[in-house]
């Protein structure tokens, strides 16, 4: 039987549309409209055409902080992912420690982002923090607040420790959800510890890996409050990400112009990148399909 | 309208997604399609193909202002032949 078609039913959404246009588009379309004009506040506005994305695409300081701010991405993905399947690996499927584990995994998930980057701020520090203080003790030169690699150490590790449990917990679902059967197959071929992995479990949670990996991502990318708390962006501009980058250009030195660009630039990378992620995930969608 | 500050060219901009968005919804519902697979080997509609198109565009108006440094209207040629090869191939 055919469906109805009515065209109609879509003016029901007329409301949202109106609600998501004063909130997010016509605040995108400002956006673009201020990264063609500079301004010398006194809301006066002059125009300037693409002279911030020229100078922009030019300058050092952007160039340098999307490096540092991909560089960040692809190290916290790469010990996030592995140690989160490692970790749903090696939790109990079944009985009280499974729950056990379940909330114990979802602790850090429910702290605050600043209140994240206070922990590990006090944490890591020399005269009164419990890490800063250890390793000083043991004789190992740790400060964040003058090392760049001991920030980017510490900035890594804290957010290791808040989002592993998130990449653990997804897989976690993956893992549930393979029939007992796949592994008494595998047992019947004795196939290794390995294969299993290989070939059972690892497929079965490529999909809920590919959220993981999408969402961890995602948020690294634009990652501003945990880093800002514990280094400033420090030493120098060392932990500066994009986002540190660009409050300071829209707040700190009020550039709207210059930073609106910015932004559009940013905004531009990240749904090129969410695009991939999408189609990707979508097609292995597919492809379990068939 | 005159605190927000708007400019006649980001109006034709935001004008020109409007009118492609409103042409692409009635060709939609006028010659509804199915999906493709084309060199990308993804399955798209008409819809993802303009998404492709706009986004590639905006990256090549960069690329164009960065790298090429010459007359940026220039781009828009570049961006056109790209959305043509968008809409034949992908």
């Amino acid at each position: 039987m055919d469906k109805t078609v009515n065209h109609k039913a879509w003016f029901l959404v007329l409301p949202v549309l109106a609600l998501v246009a004063f909130s997010a588009v016509i605040p995108l379309m400002t956006v673009v409209n201020y990264s063609v004009q500079d301004t010398f506040g006194n809301n006066q506005f002059f125009w300037a055409g693409l002279e911030w994305f020229d100078e922009l695409l030019h300058s050092e300081r952007m160039w340098d902080a999307l490096g540092r701010q991909l560089a960040f991405s692809a190290i916290i993905l790469a010990i996030e992912v592995p140690l989160g399947i490692f970790v749903a690996l090696h939790m109990p499927k079944r009985g009280v420690w499974a729950s056990f584990c379940l909330v114990l995994m979802s602790l850090p998930l429910l702290i605050p982002w600043n209140v994240v980057g206070t922990i590990w701020q006090i944490f890591g520090r020399v005269d009164i923090g419990l890490l800063g203080h250890t390793l000083d003790k043991l004789g190992i030169a740790y400060n964040y607040t003058q090392d760049s690699l001991a920030a980017w150490i510490t900035v890594i590790v804290m957010d290791v420790w808040h989002w592993t449990s998130l990449v653990a917990l997804l897989a976690y679902a993956g893992l549930q959800s393979i029939p007992d059967a796949y592994y008494q197959a595998a047992r019947i071929d004795q196939a290794s510890r390995w294969k299993v992995f290989r070939y059972i479990e690892l497929p079965k949670m490529a999909g809920v890996l590919m959220i993981a990996i999408l969402l961890r991502f995602m948020d690294s990318f634009m990652i501003y409050t945990e880093p800002f708390v514990v280094t400033g962006g420090g030493p120098g501009n060392a932990t500066t990400f994009l986002s540190i980058d660009l409050v300071k250009m829209a707040l700190g030195q009020f550039d709207l112009g210059p930073a609106a660009a910015f932004s559009l630039m940013y905004f531009l990378v990240i749904l090129l990148i969410s695009w991939v992620f999408y189609t990707v995930m979508t097609n292995l969608d597919k492809r379990e399909g068939v | 309208m005159d605190w927000m500050a708007w400019t006649l060219p980001t109006a034709i901009f935001f004008a020109t997604i409007a009118a492609l968005l409103v042409i692409f919804t009635i060709l939609a519902i006028r010659f509804p399609e199915t999906p493709r697979r084309g060199i990308l080997r993804i399955e798209t509609t008409r819809g993802d193909r303009l998404f492709i198109t706009l986004l590639g565009s905006a990256f090549i108006n960069l690329a164009w202002l960065g790298v090429v440094e010459a007359y940026q209207p220039y781009a828009l040629i570049v961006c056109l032949v790209y959305a043509a090869a968008v809409f034949r191939w992908v």
